[in-house]
C-alpha cells in the first residue's frame, strides 16, 4: 500500500509542476486564471493527500484554504477584474514561447539536482516534493519574468505561492499559524495588487507594465 | 595485404602526382591517372578488408626515413584497417566517378597532380605509428586537399574558401602537435608505442583531450570550428568533395580517437560531457544552416556537419559509458559510432557524387534554377533519391540501422551513476532527434527543389543524363547503402575487433539471431530486422499495386496539373528553397541565428517591384571569429612599428630577448 | 503455439486494421456529424469513396516525374507495414521483434518523406505548400515521439511494443508522472500526424491553411484512394498504440487461446470507437489553429516528452 501511497502523492506533485507548464503555454488571460484555479485545485489534492499519509490533521485546513480562496475567491475576483478593467485579453509576452519553455525545463532539472543532492538520505517522498516544489517556485519567477502583463504576473506569483506551500506540506510540521498568516498576505497582496493595477489603468489605459517603464522615461 | 605492400602501394600513389605533373602533355591523362588511382585503391581496400575480416593481427614497419634518430613508424590494427578500407573504398570510388566527370574538368592541371597524394596523404595518417609521421601526412592532407579547394581559384568565393580553410588547418595541426608534445612526456618520446607506454597524469590528459578536440575537431567540423567547412568542401570539383567530406573528416575523427581512446591511457568520467555537449550542437546547428542555404553542395558540407556530430555524440556516450564499467553499452555506442562513420561516408560520398552530375547536366549549383531533373536524368535521382533517404535516417536504409543503434545506446544511460551525465544525456538525446528530423526536411527540400516540380531555369530544362562511369560510382554506393541497411547485423560483427580495440568490450554476436535481425542488448528490450521491413515494404506495395490494377483500374491519362483551380505556367510560381524552408526558418532560427525577413509590399498602385530580403546571422562568425579577427588586426598594427625601427634598436631586442630567455633558463631550473 | 497459428494471427491482425480503417474514420466523421446535429454520411461511406476511386482512371499531371506514381504505393506499404507492427487485440504479433517503436516512428518518417516529394513532385505552389508546412510540424513531432518514446522505454525497460504492453498490464507500473505527461504528449503527436483539428483539418479544401491536403491535391483515382486509406491505417496506427500503451485491458497475451483473443478483440474494437468518440468530441469543441500557432501547439509535445524523460531519468534513484 506503501507503494500506491507514494504514486499518488507523486502523480499530484508532478501534476502540479504541469500546471506551472501550462501556465507559461496559455495566452489569454482568462484561460490563465482558469488554469491557476486547476493549479490550486491540484494543489489542495496534494495537501489533502500530504495529510491524509501524514495524519496531520491541520493540512487538512491548509488544503481547504487553497480549494475556497485560490480555487475559487482569488481567480472568481481576477476574472471580474479583468472583466471591469476591460483591458486586452491576450497575455502579451517579452519572451517568445519555445525558450521560455525550454528555460522552464532547464529549471525543473536544475531544482532536480539541486533538490535531490541536498536532501540526500531523506525521506524520499519529502526529496520529491520538495524538487517539485522548487520547481514550481522558479517556474513561478519565470513567468513573472517573461510576461509583460500585470494580471500575468500576479498569477506568477501567486503560482510561486503554490510551490511554498506544498514544500511546507512536504516538509512535514509546518505551524498552521504560519500557513494561515502566509494565506493572509497573499490575499493582501492581491488587494494591494487589484488597487494598483486600477490605478496603472486609470492612467495608462493600460495594464502592460511596459507603460510604466516608458512612463519613466526608460527604453529597453 | 601485408603493411609493406600496403606501404608500396601508397608510394605508387605519392609518385602519381609528380608524375601527372611530367606527363602533362599526354592525351587521356586524366583517365591514365584515375584509373591508377582507382586500381590501387581497389586492391589497398581488398587487403584492409580482408585483414579485418580475417581478424589479422597487428603488423608493425619502421622504414629509416624522416628523422634520423626516430624512423618512420607503421602500423596496422583493426581500427587503422578499417579506417584504412573506408578511406580506399571512398577513394576507388570517387576515381572511377572522376573517369567520367573528370573530362569535363578545364582546370586538369591543378586537379590530377594534387588527387594521388591526397589519397596517399590520408591513408599514410592511417598507417602512421608515430607523432612525426602522423602530422607529416596529416599536413600533406591538408595542403593537398587546399591546393584542389584552390583549383578552380578565379569562381566565386573559392579564393577565400581557400584562405579560411589553410588559416583553420594550420590552427588544427597546431593544436595536435601540442596534444602530441604533451602525450611524449618529458622525454619526447614521439613513437605510438612510448605513448601508449607513460599514460600521462589527469591534468594533462585532460589538456590533450581539448587539444584533440581542437586538432581533430576542426578538420571533422565540430562546432564552432566548422566555419571553413561548408566554404571549402563545395568550392574543390565534386569528386574531391565527396572525398573531403565523406572521408576526409573521417580521418579527422580516427586521429581523434587514436589519440583519445588508444594514447592518452585510462579516461576521467567526464570526458564525455563536453563531446556529447558539442556534438548535439554540432549535430542541430549543422542542419539548420543546411535548411537556410540554396547552394547544393553547400547544404551537403552543412549536413557533413551535422553527422559528424551526430558521431561525435555516439563517441562520447561510449567515452561515458566505458568509464563507468560498462562495456556492453560501451561497446554498442561504439559501434553505432563506426557504423555511423561508415554510412555517411557512403551516402555522403553518393549525394556529392550526385551533385557533380546536376553540375555536369546544368553547370549549376544553386537549388533556386534547377528543378525537373528527374525526367531527365531518372537514374542519377534514383540514386540520390537512395542517397537522401539514407541520410534522412529512413528504414530501410543504412542511415537508419545506425541512428537506431545509437538511440538505444542513449536508452542504456539511465544506469550511470553521474547526475551531469544524467541530465545531459536526456537533453543530447532530444537534440539528436530533432537534428535527424531536420534532416529529413532538408533533402524533402533538397531533393524535392532540385529533382522534382518544373524547371526553374533554362539550364535545368536542357539536362541530360550523365555518362556511366558516374552512373555505376553512384550506382555502387546506392546499392551499398541498401545492403548495409537490410543487413545491418553482419556489418556490426565486422566491427566488433575494432570497438574491442578501442573500448576493451564488444557487442553479442548479431548474425546468430536468425531472420537477420539485431537486438543490441536483449531481444525483448529492441530488436530491428532491417530485411524484414525492406521485404514487407517491398511486397506490400507490390501487392497493392498488383491488386489494384488487375481488379479495379489501370487507366491514366495525363493532363494539365490542377492546382486547386489555378494553375499557373509559370515555374517560378513553385515553391522555391527559401519558401520551402520558410515555416522551419520561423520556428527554430530566429532565436538561434536572428534570421530577420523583410518584406518591402509597395502600396496598391505603386509600380515599384515587391522586395523580400533574408538575413541571417552566424552568431560563430560574430562572437568568436570577428573579435579573433580584430584582436589579430589590432596586434598587428601595433607590430607594425617594428618594420621601421633603427639597427640599434633591432640589436637591442635581439639582446633583450637573449637575456631573457636566460632568466627563464635559470628560473626554470 | 505452432508457427503456422502465430503466422495465421499476424495475418489476421494486418488484415483487420486494413479493414478497420476506412471503419474508424466513418465513424469518427458521422459522431462528428452528430455532435453538430447533422445527419452526415454513413459510416460506411470511406469503403464507397475507396472503392469508387480505384475504379476511376487516374489523372497525371503533366510535370509529374515517374516518382509520382511510385509513392502512393510506397507510402501505403510504409504505414501498412508499421500499422500490421502494433499490437491490436493480441499482443503476440509474430514479427513484432522486427520493428520496435522507433523503427515504427521512423516507418511513418519514411511515408511523410515521400509523401512530402509527392508534393512537390507536380511543381504547383499548393503542393509546396502542404510539403514545407508538413515538414515542418514533423520536426517537432518527431523528436516529440521519441522523447515519448524514450520514457516509455525508461519505464518499460524496452522499446519494443509488445513488451511494453507486457509491462503496462502488471502490477509494477503503479502511477507515474511521467506516464501521464507522456501519454499526453503522444495524443498532441497523434492529433498533429494525422492531420486533424487543431492543427490541420481533414475535412477542408481551398483553404490557403490545410496542409495534408495541399500535398496529395494533385492526385486522383487509384492514388488517391491509395494515399486515403494509408491516411485512414495511421489513424488506427495511432490509435491502437494509444490504446496498446496506456489501455491494453483486455489485450491477448501471447500464445493465447481463442476465448482470449475475441475477448481481445472486443476490447480492441471497443477502444476503437471510444478513441473515435473522443476525438470526434474533440474536434467539435476546439477551433483550427493559425499554421504558425501549431508549432507552439506540438511544441508542447516535445517539452511534455522531455519532461517525461527527465522526471524518470532522476526519479529512478528512489
Amino acid at each position: 500500500m506503501d507503494r500506491l501511497y507514494f504514486d499518488i502523492a507523486h502523480l499530484l506533485a508532478g501534476g502540479l509542476v504541469l500546471t506551472s507548464f501550462m501556465l507559461l503555454y496559455q495566452d489569454r488571460l482568462y484561460a490563465l486564471l482558469n488554469t491557476y484555479a486547476l493549479q490550486a485545485l491540484v494543489l489542495a489534492l496534494a495537501v489533502g493527500w500530504q495529510a491524509h499519509i501524514q495524519h496531520a490533521a491541520h493540512l487538512y485546513i491548509t488544503a481547504a484554504i487553497a480549494v475556497i480562496f485560490k480555487a475559487l475567491v482569488i481567480p472568481f475576483a481576477l476574472h471580474r477584474m479583468v472583466a471591469q478593467l476591460g483591458v486586452h485579453r491576450e497575455v502579451e509576452s517579452v519572451v517568445s514561447l519555445v525558450p521560455t519553455m525550454l528555460a522552464g525545463i532547464a529549471l525543473v532539472a536544475l531544482s532536480m539536482v539541486v533538490m535531490l543532492r541536498v536532501t540526500e538520505g531523506a525521506d524520499p517522498l519529502a526529496r520529491e516534493d520538495l524538487a517539485f516544489a522548487l520547481s514550481v517556485i522558479l517556474l513561478g519567477l519565470l513567468m513573472m519574468v517573461t510576461r509583460s502583463n500585470a494580471v500575468s504576473q500576479v498569477v506568477g506569483f501567486m503560482s510561486l505561492e503554490n510551490g511554498l506551500i506544498l514544500a511546507a506540506a512536504a516538509a512535514k510540521g509546518m505551524p498552521l499559524v504560519v500557513e494561515i498568516s502566509v494565506a493572509f498576505s497573499v490575499l493582501i497582496a492581491l488587494i494591494v495588487i487589484g488597487i494598483f493595477l486600477f490605478r496603472i489603468r486609470e492612467r495608462f489605459d493600460t495594464v502592460d507594465l511596459q507603460a510604466l517603464d516608458d512612463f519613466r522615461g526608460e527604453r529597453r | 595485404m601485408t603493411l609493406a605492400g600496403d606501404l608500396v602501394a601508397i608510394g605508387g600513389l605519392l609518385a602519381l602526382g609528380p608524375a601527372a605533373l611530367t606527363l602533362s602533355r599526354v592525351r587521356h591523362l586524366s583517365s591514365l591517372i584515375y584509373g591508377g588511382v582507382f586500381l590501387i585503391c581497389l586492391l589497398l581496400t581488398g587487403g584492409a578488408l580482408r585483414g579485418l575480416l580475417a581478424g589479422a593481427a597487428p603488423e608493425a614497419l619502421t622504414l629509416p626515413l624522416g628523422l634520423p634518430w626516430l624512423g618512420a613508424h607503421f602500423r596496422i590494427d583493426a581500427l587503422s584497417g578499417f579506417f584504412l578500407a573506408v578511406v580506399n573504398f571512398a577513394a576507388a570510388a570517387a576515381s572511377f566517378y572522376a573517369l567520367g566527370y573528370g573530362r569535363h574538368e578545364k582546370a586538369q592541371s591543378r586537379i590530377l597532380p594534387f588527387f594521388p597524394p591526397f589519397v596517399a596523404a590520408m591513408n599514410l595518417v592511417v598507417l602512421a605509428d608515430d607523432a612525426y609521421v602522423f602530422l607529416l601526412s596529416w599536413e600533406l592532407m591538408s595542403l593537398a586537399s587546399w591546393a584542389l579547394v584552390m583549383a578552380h581559384h578565379r569562381e566565386g568565393d573559392n579564393a577565400r574558401a581557400g584562405y579560411v580553410y589553410i588559416l583553420m588547418a594550420t590552427l588544427g595541426t597546431f593544436a595536435l602537435l601540442l596534444a602530441y608534445g604533451l602525450l611524449g612526456g618529458a622525454d619526447g618520446d614521439l613513437s605510438f608505442s612510448g605513448m601508449r607506454g607513460h599514460p600521462p597524469s589527469a591534468a594533462v590528459a585532460g589538456a590533450v583531450l581539448a587539444l584533440a578536440l581542437i586538432g581533430a575537431g576542426s578538420k571533422a567540423g565540430l562546432t564552432p570550428l566548422h566555419i571553413w567547412l561548408p566554404l571549402a568542401h563545395p568550392a574543390a570539383p565534386s569528386h574531391i568533395s565527396a572525398l573531403m567530406s565523406g572521408v576526409m573528416t573521417k580521418v579527422a575523427i580516427y586521429g581523434f580517437l587514436r589519440i583519445v581512446f588508444d594514447l592518452l591511457g585510462p579516461a576521467a568520467w567526464w570526458w564525455g560531457v563536453p563531446m556529447m555537449a558539442t556534438g548535439a550542437a554540432t549535430a542541430v546547428v549543422g542542419v539548420l544552416f543546411a535548411l537556410l542555404h540554396n547552394d547544393l553542395k553547400r547544404v551537403l558540407a552543412y549536413s557533413t556537419i551535422e553527422n559528424i556530430g551526430v558521431i561525435f555524440i555516439a563517441l562520447g556516450l561510449s567515452l561515458a559509458f566505458e568509464t563507468n564499467g560498462q562495456g556492453t553499452a560501451a561497446a554498442l555506442a561504439m559501434t553505432a559510432a563506426l557504423f555511423h562513420m561508415l554510412n555517411h561516408s557512403l551516402f555522403k560520398s553518393l549525394l556529392f557524387f550526385g551533385s557533380g552530375a546536376v553540375l555536369t547536366a546544368t553547370d549549376e549549383r544553386d537549388m533556386g534554377r534547377l528543378g525537373g531533373l528527374l525526367n531527365a536524368m531518372p537514374l542519377s535521382g534514383l540514386f540520390m533519391l537512395v542517397g537522401a533517404g539514407a541520410i534522412s535516417a529512413l528504414p530501410p536504409l543504412n542511415g537508419f540501422a545506425s541512428e537506431w543503434l545509437i538511440f538505444q545506446a542513449i536508452l542504456l544511460s539511465p544506469s550511470l551513476p553521474s547526475w551531469t551525465l544524467k541530465l545531459e544525456i536526456p537533453a543530447v538525446g532530444a537534440l539528436l532527434a530533432l537534428a535527424a528530423a531536420l534532416a529529413g526536411a532538408c533533402f524533402v527540400r533538397l531533393f524535392g527543389v532540385s529533382f522534382l516540380g518544373r524547371p526553374r531555369g533554362e539550364a535545368a530544362r536542357r539536362a541530360k543524363e550523365v555518362d556511366r562511369f558516374m552512373l555505376g560510382a553512384m550506382g555502387a554506393l546506392a546499392a551499398l547503402c541498401l545492403v548495409a541497411g537490410v543487413l545491418p547485423g553482419y556489418v556490426i560483427d565486422a566491427l566488433s575487433p575494432i570497438v574491442h580495440l578501442l573500448v576493451g568490450a564488444r557487442m553479442a554476436p548479431q548474425t546468430d539471431l536468425g531472420w537477420l535481425a539485431i537486438a543490441p542488448v536483449a531481444e525483448s528490450r529492441s530488436s530491428y530486422d532491417g530485411m524484414l521491413v525492406f521485404l514487407f515494404i517491398a511486397s506490400s506495395a507490390l501487392l497493392a499495386a498488383a491488386v489494384i490494377h488487375r481488379l479495379a483500374s489501370d487507366a491514366t491519362r495525363i493532363a494539365p496539373a490542377w492546382d486547386c483551380g489555378f494553375p499557373d505556367s509559370n515555374p517560378a510560381t513553385q515553391y522555391t528553397p527559401e519558401s520551402f524552408a520558410q515555416p522551419i526558418r520561423r520556428v527554430f532560427t530566429g532565436f538561434v541565428f536572428r534570421a530577420r525577413e523583410k518584406v518591402d509590399m509597395p502600396a496598391p498602385g505603386d509600380p515599384r517591384p515587391a522586395h523580400f530580403g533574408l538575413s541571417i546571422q552566424d552568431l560563430v562568425w560574430d562572437f568568436v571569429y570577428r573579435p579573433v579577427t580584430r584582436g589579430v588586426q589590432a596586434g598587428a598594427d601595433r607590430l607594425n612599428r617594428l618594420q621601421f625601427l633603427t639597427i640599434r634598436q633591432y640589436l637591442s631586442l635581439v639582446f633583450g630577448a637573449l637575456v631573457l630567455l636566460l632568466l627563464a633558463l635559470a628560473i626554470w631550473t | 503455439m505452432s508457427m503456422f497459428e502465430s503466422l495465421a494471427i499476424q495475418i489476421v491482425e494486418m488484415l483487420i486494421v486494413l479493414l478497420a480503417a476506412p471503419l474508424l474514420t466513418g465513424f469518427v466523421r458521422k459522431v462528428k456529424a452528430r455532435l453538430l446535429r447533422k445527419r452526415g454520411p454513413p459510416v460506411l461511406q470511406p469503403y464507397r469513396d475507396l472503392i469508387k476511386l480505384t475504379k476511376k482512371e487516374a489523372v497525371i499531371a503533366e510535370s509529374a516525374s515517374w516518382l509520382f506514381r511510385v509513392i502512393p504505393y510506397l507510402v501505403f506499404a510504409a504505414t501498412w507495414v508499421a500499422a500490421a507492427l502494433v499490437p491490436t487485440f493480441g499482443a503476440g504479433l509474430m514479427f513484432s521483434w522486427s520493428a520496435d517503436m522507433i523503427a515504427i516512428t521512423a516507418l511513418l518518417g519514411s511515408a511523410r518523406f515521400f509523401l512530402a516529394l509527392a508534393g512537390m513532385d507536380v511543381g504547383t505552389s499548393f503542393g509546396g505548400i502542404g510539403s514545407s508546412r508538413e515538414m515542418m510540424f514533423a520536426t517537432l513531432a518527431e523528436p516529440a515521439m521519441l522523447m515519448i518514446v524514450f520514457t516509455l522505454a525508461l519505464i518499460a525497460g524496452s522499446t519494443q511494443l509488445s513488451t511494453v504492453a507486457a509491462f503496462m498490464l502488471s502490477p509494477a507500473v503503479g502511477l507515474r508522472v511521467s506516464l501521464g505527461l507522456a501519454m499526453v504528449g503522444l495524443v498532441i503527436v497523434a492529433i498533429a500526424e494525422n492531420a486533424r483539428i487543431p492543427v490541420d483539418n481533414p475535412a477542408t479544401h481551398l483553404e490557403l491553411t490545410m496542409v495534408h491536403e495541399a500535398m496529395v491535391l494533385e492526385y486522383s483515382g487509384r492514388h488517391l484512394a491509395m494515399i486515403e486509406l494509408s491516411a485512414q491505417l495511421k489513424l488506427v496506427l495511432y490509435v491502437s498504440m494509444i490504446a496498446c500503451i496506456f489501455v491494453p485491458y483486455g489485450l491477448a497475451p501471447p500464445g493465447a487461446g481463442p476465448r482470449e483473443l475475441m475477448i481481445g478483440a472486443a476490447a480492441y474494437f471497443t477502444k476503437l470507437a471510444g478513441a473515435g468518440a473522443l476525438l470526434a468530441l474533440f474536434e467539435t469543441s476546439v477551433a483550427k489553429m493559425r499554421v504558425f500557432r501549431a508549432p507552439d501547439f506540438i511544441g508542447v509535445a516535445l517539452m511534455l516528452g522531455l519532461l517525461a524523460t527527465l522526471l524518470r531519468f532522476v526519479s529512478r534513484e528512489m
